[in-house]
């Protein structure tokens, strides 16, 4: 990769420069993402969304530094992204918790790797985040006692929690009730809007992403490409049964089952 | 109506032993060869009152303990490394799991030409026993940690030592942990055998007690040690390995 030709937007977080990423599995070679260029801005809330297998998942453990691409480049502000750091957490599909951990030393995992903090700091932390995800009264349970929604409300507290600069989620509300997951949607983005976060976030609630993006990504897949951006102008707080946002969402909708429809036509 | 468990094991262990008991009083046999369970148990009480069964059981014990806690501890890194290390894993794996086969009795010449009759040599014996079983275990179970917990714990700044004493071990314990117990009664097995064969100037264990009894055409010694021998493994089985692994199944809601 030249990099004369690696311009960074001013004020960009995450950038990606025609990344491809090819699995050799048993079958055969998958393009999982191909030539993806975008950019993703300091204190952006940017959502991805695409049909099952269109490499959302991949392009987040790319952005993690948990896997390498095969070609382009990935940088975090100026820095080529290389190898996982403290400074982008990522909350997975699964929900990853650790089974000989119970639910508080959970979450305090990633507190106590943080130095500049005190015990009675990452404490208090860690009991706010789970107090807002509903569990403080599940501290002592081990990760097994637990339903799998309350697993995953956990497993979204442990990466909440160390405050980190960029934050990575895979589908992080799809396992929770309604009521919940409304009531998480207003705190994610008050935690955006306070904290001054930079979200990467995969959905495949179409209404979900409207809700909570600045900007929703539609990839598509086979191989993995970029289709279509739309910007997301509403204020926020914003409510999952905004009106304006239902119609916008229907918009998003109407964009995927097209490029559905005519990548089967082009199977058939 | 429904008898409690141990009723039927009792009737049956009873029947067994005062038959066993008949047989030999009345005379079909030979109380040389078969002694009769009451002389067995004369026998115990009488080396449990003069010393000679504490004292053998507790050398032996000494043995067993010390060479199987330098087989772990150095058993455990040496299997981290097998796992971390391509070319150490392909040298020293394939070594331990050939050595694994090996009986560790098979070690007992070489110990004696290295270390001749002393402790050490039996010590060397249990390590042997040890140490292979332990080695494999652990690289197993290091490389069949869940990659999804690597992730996790490196997205959260894990990396070097914290990831393997926080995330890499504790995700590899239960199949380290039945490592060691299969080490265990390796170690068990090579030090009876090694106490049977070799004098050992500087102890006289359960082993060598058995070989003595059957010097002496001791008969009820032979099986009286045996018995012990049998309820040393039961017991550390009982107090120590099943209640470990109780409870990291349950922690763990396996
Ligand atoms: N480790 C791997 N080995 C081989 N192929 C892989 C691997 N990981 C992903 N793939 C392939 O890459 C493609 C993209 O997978 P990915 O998990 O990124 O999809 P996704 O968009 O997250 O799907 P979903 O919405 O179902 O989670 C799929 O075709 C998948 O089969
Ligand atoms: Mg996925």
């Amino acid at each position: 990769m030249n990099p004369a030709s690696f311009k960074t937007h001013p004020s960009a977080a995450l950038t990606l420069r025609n990344v491809t990423k090819r699995f050799n599995g048993a079958a055969g070679c998958v393009t999982a993402l191909d030539d993806i260029t975008l950019d993703v801005k300091e204190g952006e809330f940017l959502v991805l969304v695409g049909p099952s297998g269109c490499g959302k998942s991949t392009l987040l453990s790319l952005l993690a530094g948990l896997d390498q691409v095969d070609e382009g480049a990935i940088r975090l502000g100026e820095e080529p992204v290389r190898s996982p750091g403290r400074d982008r957490l990522v909350m997975f599909q699964q929900d990853a918790l650790f089974p000989w951990l119970n639910t508080l030393e959970n979450v305090m995992f990633g507190l106590r790797l943080k130095p500049d903090l005190t015990e009675a700091e990452r404490l208090e932390s860690a009991r706010y985040y789970l107090s807002l995800v509903g569990l403080a009264d599940k501290e002592k349970a081990r990760p097994h006692e637990l339903s799998g929604g309350m697993r995953q409300r956990v497993a979204l507290a442990r990466s909440l929690a160390p405050n980190p600069r960029v934050l990575l989620m895979d589908e992080p509300f799809s396992a929770l009730d309604a009521l919940t997951r409304d009531q998480l949607y207003r705190d994610i983005q008050d935690i955006f809007t306070k904290r001054k976060k930079t979200i990467v976030l995969v959905t495949h609630n179409i209404r979900e992403a409207v809700c909570l993006g600045d900007r929703v990504v539609l990839l598509s897949p086979n191989p993995g490409r970029v289709r279509q951006i739309f910007d997301i102008n509403l204020p926020r707080p914003r409510r999952i049964n905004d009106p304006e946002l239902a119609s916008l969402a229907a918009e998003v909708t109407d964009a995927l089952s097209s490029h559905l429809s005519r990548s089967q036509e082009g199977l058939a | 109506m429904k008898l409690p468990r141990f009723v039927i094991p009792t009737l049956v262990a009873v029947t067994f032993l005062g038959g066993w008991e008949w047989f030999v009083r009345v005379g079909h046999v030979n109380d040389v060869l078969v002694p009769a369970p009451s002389q067995i148990l004369h026998w115990f009480w009488d080396s449990l009152l003069n010393g000679e069964l504490l004292s053998a059981t507790w050398v032996t014990m000494r043995r067993l303990i010390i060479g199987f806690a330098i087989g772990a501890a150095l058993g455990v890194p040496l299997g981290a490394l097998c796992a971390r290390v391509r070319w150490i894993r392909d040298t020293l794996g394939v070594l331990a799991l050939g050595l694994q086969t090996l009986p560790s009795v098979c070690w007992v010449p070489l110990a004696l030409l290295w270390f001749g009759q002393e402790e050490s040599a039996l010590l060397f014996v249990v390590v042997m026993g040890t140490i292979w079983a332990v080695v494999i275990a652990v690289q197993e179970s290091v490389l069949n940690v869940q990659p999804l917990y690597l992730r996790a714990a490196m997205t959260m700044g894990s990396k070097g030592w914290h990831l393997w004493l926080r995330v890499i071990l504790p995700a590899a314990l239960p199949g380290v942990l039945s490592g060691m117990k299969q080490g265990w009664a390796f170690a068990w097995r090579s030090l009876m055998a090694a106490e049977i064969f070799v004098v050992i100037l500087t102890g006289f264990g359960l082993g060598s007690l058995l070989h003595a009894g059957r010097e002496l055409l001791r008969m009820d010694q032979v099986m009286g040690v045996m018995t012990v021998v049998v309820l040393v493994g039961l017991l550390a089985d009982l107090i120590f390995f099943s209640p470990l692994e109780r409870w990291l199944r349950r922690s763990r809601g396996l």
